[in-house]
């Protein structure tokens, strides 16, 4: 019995319209703030607190603790969608006359789950080519990692790498069959890389290698659209005969740094968290036109050369503004370009759900002409009646 | 009715459609064809253009208006008109009389603080509140202004105190205006084209002269010398001069082949032959500067037959983007709508008092709201053909269509609640919007090329259109809801009933959420809860629906009820198109940059908007508000839509920030206010709103008999 009215509540509650309504609000506010707060924290940081997350946290600047204040985009979308599923269940009848409520509330629940897996599932990285270049694996550029190769073997490099969410942790790492083991002793996740004089009273950030010449340090978040973090980390080498030496590893360090152990030559580089394809791309010819008597981009195209060992696929593709590439469920955007016009970068899509919205949109369109459609042919037949 | 209610709308038909034609009739020119050459093609900004927009742009940087006056008439005298130097005279007069345009006071200088920096205030001609400087007062401090200019500019622009920003426009301002005088011939030429002629005439033995020197051969200096100056004085305006003049030889070369005066002249050095354009151009200068009217017309005669043949498309661009300047129907648009504006608000206020006064206004602005609406879409389309593309590219743009929208909406209201309150939106939303396009256009060019992403007219055509048709309707829906707080507050209004014209049982006029039979409306008054939002009302307030019922015993509909409808006819269309549209905005992110949805900030504005539509319409459905409720709603539907079209702009973040302007901030902020403040008068009690206390006169007992059927 008490199971009973509590189930009747609960799905009263989940079910009510008040409760899209209360939803709605907050959803609206909710993006309002999230959009507001882009200015201080940028688009990246707020889209991950307001909209990727389930509670919003506020605490003063600088102190250590923070307490819940609002419902986060996962917490609100949530809501919305079991309370779009449920209502839809229990109050709307499927007939030919509601059908148009039916299209629209479908056409959400698809819109919602789809960014949910987009969410879940897509994957953004970046190919930076120049012209004449040919790469088969493409970065993302908001990560790192830290490449160790085995350059002993001069036929193939074996490469084993460590993201940098495990990096963060600062602990010691056994990765692979590596006859060592890598000790983070420092990690930040956005730092500055300075040149030590000999007489500076900063200790040199490694022992070994081009951090006995530099001193790191580290940085807040970068808030700006066009500008990154760029992460350091300071590791150790710890074979089984003991240390060998710390090493500074950071972006701002492109030429990786040689060791051995084992008879074996290592190379260390932190650098953008790679992933390789199966296929290669060659930059033929970037284009940047302005229109005459102006600096304004009239067009950004890139000509590239699309080459499949496996498939033995070999064609040119011309990638331009508005106008991407989709290959082997991947898609590669014009994106932006080097100063000197004579570099490109493409940005690389990997999201199984990018239909989804398409539907959506055709499905909400349709319900909501054809709901109105009848409201409003109705209202003026019976007009026409009196 | 009377014969005089009834030609009332005639004669404002005859008035405003007389202006307008005489407006659009050819004119013709005077002494100099100054128009004839205001017509001719040059290439500015990326497009081609008439003269005359480089001269009406460049005026509206300089001096916020498109002409200059030439005399001094007190702002009372509005019949008067003071005679003014049209935009192309002026810049006729900047790049060949540059001592008499030197006089003219053009410069628009009011941030006080910089009037004390640069100590000009006893100087300059004061107008309407507004003090100009001509070039001559400002020409000692240029290096002055340059160099805090530079300072400005050092600063972020969304940093930057008014002070640097006003530095930094006067600045731009004045070498604009240094530009344009080295545009067709040197700064202070006499007899431009006699000096062309000479030119080339010294050209021959300069250029053997330089043969002989680079062979190490005797060579003659003095032929040298001769055209050391000229080339001098070219290669200043092939750096400085503003729009490019001299179109291609070869007319199948693209537009990157224009060049400005200056450049030509230098390829002629080298080649020996001077370009048909150069030498016509500097003839019209030079016949202009000496004050030769016939030479003047003949030159341009003689330019436009050689461009004639080889480049219409070029000249019949001028000509058209040349006659739209010149009509500004957005101008006339705004005048006409701003008089039906003030006849609705007749018609409406006169609605119980003067039926027949009240049809006669309502008709004169259902008329005007036409004739404006016809203007205004003149305007729209002609724009669209000249740049080529769909309605909406800029902000600019997206004003002029977000008026246009609700003027259709307007009209469409109009005629099925035949009250005036269609005509009263219609004409107040195009003047607001006319008006914030007018102060847009202030930045220079309005028809800009588009930047690389944008350049694609089927988005244009999809995305952009239906998202401006939801902040139209969403507007739309506001500007009701204000009007149904305002007739309820101040006037006993709401209650009545609508006239003949519009003959609708309230079951037709209501939406079928509610859909009760007037019978039963008026028989089950005590109850309010039935009626469509009572259940929110405390027990003794006043139900506008059933009060209304019992002023009305012919069971017509009330104004406060067609308006309840309208809003929410309106907010069903708002929905429709904010969600299609931003749906499609997403799906054009993910064709050009990769992602569905990015949290950017206009794709949230946008979300907003249909998150509110969304919230209305089911705080309707579920009947969890009043009609009061849901206008209130509406109302914040306005704030929520122009945070979204301007207020994200300010953010000067994200991929689709156009710049931080401050000026708009602050009538934003303005705007804002006002609606929170209509809302705080929305909710008011009952017992203060005129609509309602009059209709607590009515007799409560004995309920009227049902009426008769609708």
């Amino acid at each position: 019995m008490l199971l009973d009215s509590f189930l009747d509540r609960l799905i009263n509650f989940f079910t009510s319209l008040r409760l899209t309504v209360v939803c709605l609000a907050l959803a609206l506010l909710l993006v309002f703030w999230g959009t507001l707060a882009q200015v201080d924290l940028g688009l990246y940081k707020a889209q991950n607190e307001f909209f990727r997350s389930f509670i919003i946290y506020w605490g003063p600047k600088g102190a250590s603790w923070r307490i819940p204040v609002f419902p986060g985009g996962y917490l609100i979308g949530g809501v919305l969608l079991i309370n779009l599923i449920a209502s839809q269940i229990r109050r709307l009848t499927f007939t030919v006359s509601n059908i148009g409520f039916w299209m629209v509330h479908f056409g959400l629940i698809l819109l919602l789950l789809g960014q949910l897996l987009t969410d879940l599932l897509s994957r953004e990285s970046t190919l930076h080519l120049r012209d004449g270049e040919s790469r088969n694996y493409s970065e993302t550029e908001r990560e790192a990692e830290l490449a160790i190769t085995d350059a002993s073997d001069p036929g193939a490099d074996k490469v084993v790498a460590i993201p940098q969410g495990v990096l963060a942790n600062e602990k010691s790492i056994r990765p692979g069959d590596l006859p060592f083991t890598v000790r983070v002793k420092q990690f930040f996740g956005n730092s500055l890389v300075a040149n030590r004089e000999t007489d500076a009273a900063q200790p040199p950030a490694a022992t070994q290698g081009i951090g006995t010449r530099a001193t790191l340090q580290a940085v807040p978040h970068v808030t700006e659209m066009d500008k990154r973090d760029i992460p350091s980390a300071v590791v150790e080498i710890e074979t089984p005969q003991g240390s060998i030496g710390s090493w500074l590893v950071s972006e701002y360090i492109e030429q990786p740094q040689s060791f051995t152990s084992n008879n074996r030559t290592y190379q260390l580089a932190m650098r953008p968290r790679r992933h390789y394809k199966p296929y290669s791309i060659q930059l033929l010819k970037f284009q940047h036109d302005v229109y005459p008597g102006t600096d304004t981009p009239k067009n950004f195209s890139s000509r590239i050369l699309l080459q499949h060992p496996q498939t033995g696929e070999k064609r040119e593709v011309l990638i331009y503004m508005n106008n991407p590439l989709r290959y082997a469920g991947e898609t590669y955007y014009q994106s932006g370009f080097d100063p000197d016009n004579k570099g490109t970068i493409l940005q690389v899509v990997h999201n199984p759900s990018w239909l989804t919205p398409y539907f959506s949109c055709v499905l909400v369109g349709m319900g909501l002409i054809v709901q109105f459609a009848k409201h409003l042919f109705g209202f003026t037949f019976k007009r026409r009646t009196v | 009715m009377k014969l005089v209610f009834r030609l009332i709308p005639w004669f404002f038909v005859a008035l405003f459609g007389a202006e307008i034609i005489a407006v659009m009739a050819p004119k013709r020119d005077g002494e100099y064809h100054v128009s004839e050459f205001g017509r001719l093609p040059v290439l500015l900004n990326g497009r081609i253009q008439p003269f005359d927009s480089v001269a009406h742009n460049t005026l509206l940087q300089i001096r916020s208006t498109g002409d200059v006056p030439l005399e001094e008439v007190p702002s009372w005298k509005f019949w008067y008109h003071a005679r003014k130097l049209k935009s192309t005279e002026w810049l006729l007069e900047v790049m060949t009389r540059p001592e008499t345009a030197d006089t003219r006071p053009i410069f628009l200088i009011h941030h006080a603080e910089l009037l004390g920096e640069l100590k000009l205030h006893d100087k300059g001609v004061e107008k309407s509140g507004l003090r100009y400087f001509t070039f001559k007062e400002l020409e000692p401090l240029v290096t002055e202004i340059n160099d805090q200019a530079r300072k400005a500019g050092e600063v972020k622009t969304e940093d930057q105190t008014t002070f640097q920003k006003q530095v930094g426009k006067l600045a731009n301002a004045i070498t604009l205006y240094q530009r344009l005088k080295v545009t067709l011939q040197p700064d202070g030429a006499k007899d431009f084209a006699q000096q062309l002629v000479d030119f080339q005439k010294n050209l021959g033995p300069a250029q053997a002269a330089a043969q002989a020197s680079e062979n190490g051969k005797p060579f003659d200096q003095d032929a040298l010398q001769r055209i050391a100056g000229p080339v001098q004085a070219f290669q200043l305006m092939a750096r400085f001069s503003y729009p490019l003049t001299v179109p291609p030889l070869n007319p199948a070369e693209t537009h990157d082949a224009w060049q400005n005066m200056g450049n030509s002249l230098l390829d002629s050095g080298r080649t020996g032959v001077l370009h048909p354009a150069a030498t016509n151009l500097a003839a019209m200068a030079t016949a202009y500067h000496q004050q030769k009217a016939d030479d003047f017309n003949r030159a341009v005669a003689n330019y436009r037959q050689w461009l004639e043949p080889q480049f219409q498309k070029a000249l019949t661009k001028g000509s058209a983007e040349f006659y739209f300047n010149r009509v500004k129907p957005f101008l006339h648009a705004m005048i006409i709508y701003i008089c039906a504006f003030v006849l609705a608000c007749g018609a409406l206020l006169t609605l119980a008092a003067t039926p027949n006064l009240s049809e006669s206004l309502r008709r004169s602005a259902f008329y005007l709201v036409i004739i404006a609406g016809l203007v205004h879409t003149f305007g729209l389309v002609f724009r669209m053909v000249l740049e080529g593309r769909p309605p909406v590219t800029n902000l600019y743009s997206s004003a002029i269509f977000i008026g246009w929208g609700t003027m259709i909406l307007g009209l469409f209201l109009e005629k099925i609640y035949r009250v005036g309150i269609g005509s009263l939106m219609a004409s107040l939303a195009g003047f607001i919007t006319l008006t914030i396009a007018h102060n847009l256009a202030l930045g220079g060019d309005t028809m800009e090329m588009l930047r690389a992403v944008l350049d694609t007219n089927f988005w244009l055509a999809t995305h952009v259109i239906t998202i401006t048709l939801g902040y139209s309707a969403t507007f739309a829906a506001g500007l009701l809801a204000i009007l149904y707080i305002f007739l309820g507050v101040f006037t006993p209004l709401l209650p009545q009933p609508i006239g003949a014209g519009a003959r609708m049982s309230p079951s037709a006029a209501l939406p079928p959420v509610t859909g009760l039979e007037p019978v039963r409306m008026a028989t089950t008054l005590p109850t309010t809860s039935q009626l469509p939002g009572g259940e929110h009302r405390n027990k003794g307030e006043p139900d506008p629906d059933s009060q209304s019922q019992i002023a009305n015993r012919k069971s017509q509909i009330t104004l406060g009820q067609a308006l309840s409808t309208m809003v929410y006819a309106i907010v069903c269309f708002a929905t429709l198109f904010s969600f299609v549209g931003t749906v499609l905005g997403g799906i054009w992110a993910d064709q050009s940059w990769g992602r569905f949805w990015g949290w950017d900030p206009k794709e949230n504005g946008a979300l907003l908007i249909v998150l509110w539509n969304a919230v209305i319409l089911h705080a309707r459905s579920g009947k969890l508000t009043g009609d009061r409720g849901i206008m209130n709603l509406a109302i914040f539907g306005n704030i929520v839509t122009s945070f979204s079209w301007f207020g994200v702009n300010m953010l000067g973040i994200g991929l689709h920030s156009y710049g931080f302007m401050d000026a708009a901030f602050k009538w934003l902020m303005i705007f804002i206010g006002s609606q929170v403040l209509i809302m705080a008068v929305g909710l008011l009690p009952f017992s203060l709103w005129r609509s309602f206390r009059t209709a607590d006169k009515t007799p409560s007992a004995g309920l009227p008999a049902p009426a008769g059927t609708a």
